[in-house]
């Protein structure tokens, strides 16, 4: 999932100052889960803006809605009769979502509320780690399914830099395990030890973002155009 | 300074009906004066209360949020109350991101027979909040929540 903090009520109080009112909208899917956007964080932090500013003499009309996929033009559609009331949108969807309604409703302001931090799983309950930097050319298949891109700080290929303390530990966090241990202990398990010998070339790094912004095009999923005779 | 020879202040005390509520009671037939602005709402364990909750208490006029659950090991449903100890120090954190003090919210944790111990912490709390003065909101606009309806998704079966 994708993984997203609120920021911080000062901020958030800034980039309002001046509206007198406003729609929080949260969204029901990645930010839902891991409790930074969805129906409970909206009514959380609307009470909290409506409180603070009240507080400081510019109060800000905070009201609270919910739409399930930020990220979808046909979710955020919904959020069009309910706009002609408000100054601007604060929206609690994580940066795909608060693009997506930005790009819907060029003519209405639209602030992010959160800090989209990472693509990760929960470890434990209420603690979230990065498990994927969307790399765009998966190696899982040879590093026993833990990856040295996202989990290695220098994204090493071939095996752990001098960095990994006698704990198996990385020297950027101690906190941090060194990917490339875990992955050693985990193909160890597997009897696969000697497929790690095998030398990894440099990776092409133009399938991630530095190939520039990202599309995916599925034909078979695109709407028909009954004008193209070619079809 | 709040003038606080005028100051009636409004406590919510959740308490939790397993163990603070009747401590409250036993106060109360016991003869130990805990003070008339605290207003007890029971509820079924203090892991049922919620920040929302309680954010919406101050909105809609509390001075301060006592929440009383039981001791701890004692929960009627094992971890309830230190769920709610968690949510509190959150909370507290919260009520200074706002601009109020963090003193207007307390969590206590009483078992059914401390009565007089019951009173004299909601005693203790009163004369906090009593010197911490009113919050200064006066909201007078009530917030909608808006449930929307998304149209177009019939076919959606994702």
């Amino acid at each position: 999932m994708i993984v997203a903090e609120q920021k911080p009520i000062e901020e958030i109080k800034r980039m309002l100052r001046g509206k007198s009112k406003v729609l929080a909208v949260g969204c029901g899917t990645c930010v839902a889960v891991c409790f930074a956007g969805g129906k409970r964080e909206v009514g959380v932090l609307s009470a909290a803006i409506r409180m603070a500013t009240e507080l400081d003499g510019a109060p800000v009309a905070v009201d609270e809605a919910l739409v399930q996929r930020q990220c979808e033009s046909e979710y955020v559609e919904s959020l069009r009769e309910l706009l002609g009331e408000y100054d601007a949108i604060l929206s609690l969807g994580c940066g795909v979502g608060v693009q997506t309604l930005a790009e819907h409703f060029p003519d209405t302001r639209i602030y992010p509320a959160l800090n989209t931090k990472f693509m990760g799983a929960p470890v434990q309950q209420g603690v979230w780690e990065e498990r994927c930097l969307g790399c765009g050319n998966c190696l899982l298949d040879t590093t026993g399914g833990i990856c040295p891109i996202t989990r290695c700080a220098k994204h090493l290929m071939n095996g752990p830099c001098g960095g990994t303390d006698r704990n198996g530990r990385c020297e950027v966090d101690p906190q941090t395990p060194c990917a490339w241990y875990l992955i050693w202990e985990r193909m160890d398990k597997l009897g696969l030890q000697e497929e790690l010998l095998k030398v990894r070339p440099p990776k092409d790094w133009s399938t991630s973002h530095d190939g520039g912004v990202r599309r995916i095009v599925r034909e078979d999923l695109k709407k028909p155009d009954l004008n193209d005779e070619t079809q | 300074m709040p003038d606080q020879t005028l100051f009636e202040p409004r406590i919510i005390g959740l308490c939790c009906r397993h163990c603070a509520y009747a401590a409250a009671d036993l106060a109360g037939s016991s003869r130990f004066e805990y003070p008339p602005s605290l207003k007890i709402v029971a509820v079924p364990c203090t892991g049922r209360t919620d920040v929302v909750q309680i954010l919406r208490t101050f909105e809609d006029g509390a001075d301060g949020v006592l929440v009383a659950g039981c001791l701890p090991g004692r929960c009627h449903y094992l971890v309830g109350n230190l769920h709610a100890r968690k949510r509190v120090d959150y909370l507290a954190w919260m009520l200074e991101q706002i601009g109020l003090q963090r003193a207007r919210v307390r969590m206590i944790n009483i078992s059914a027979g401390m009565g007089a111990k019951f009173a004299e912490l909601a005693n203790e709390f009163a004369a906090t909040i009593q010197q911490l003065g009113p919050t200064g909101l006066k909201m007078k606009r009530r917030a909608r929540e808006i449930t929307l309806v998304n149209r177009g998704m019939a076919n959606d079966s994702r």
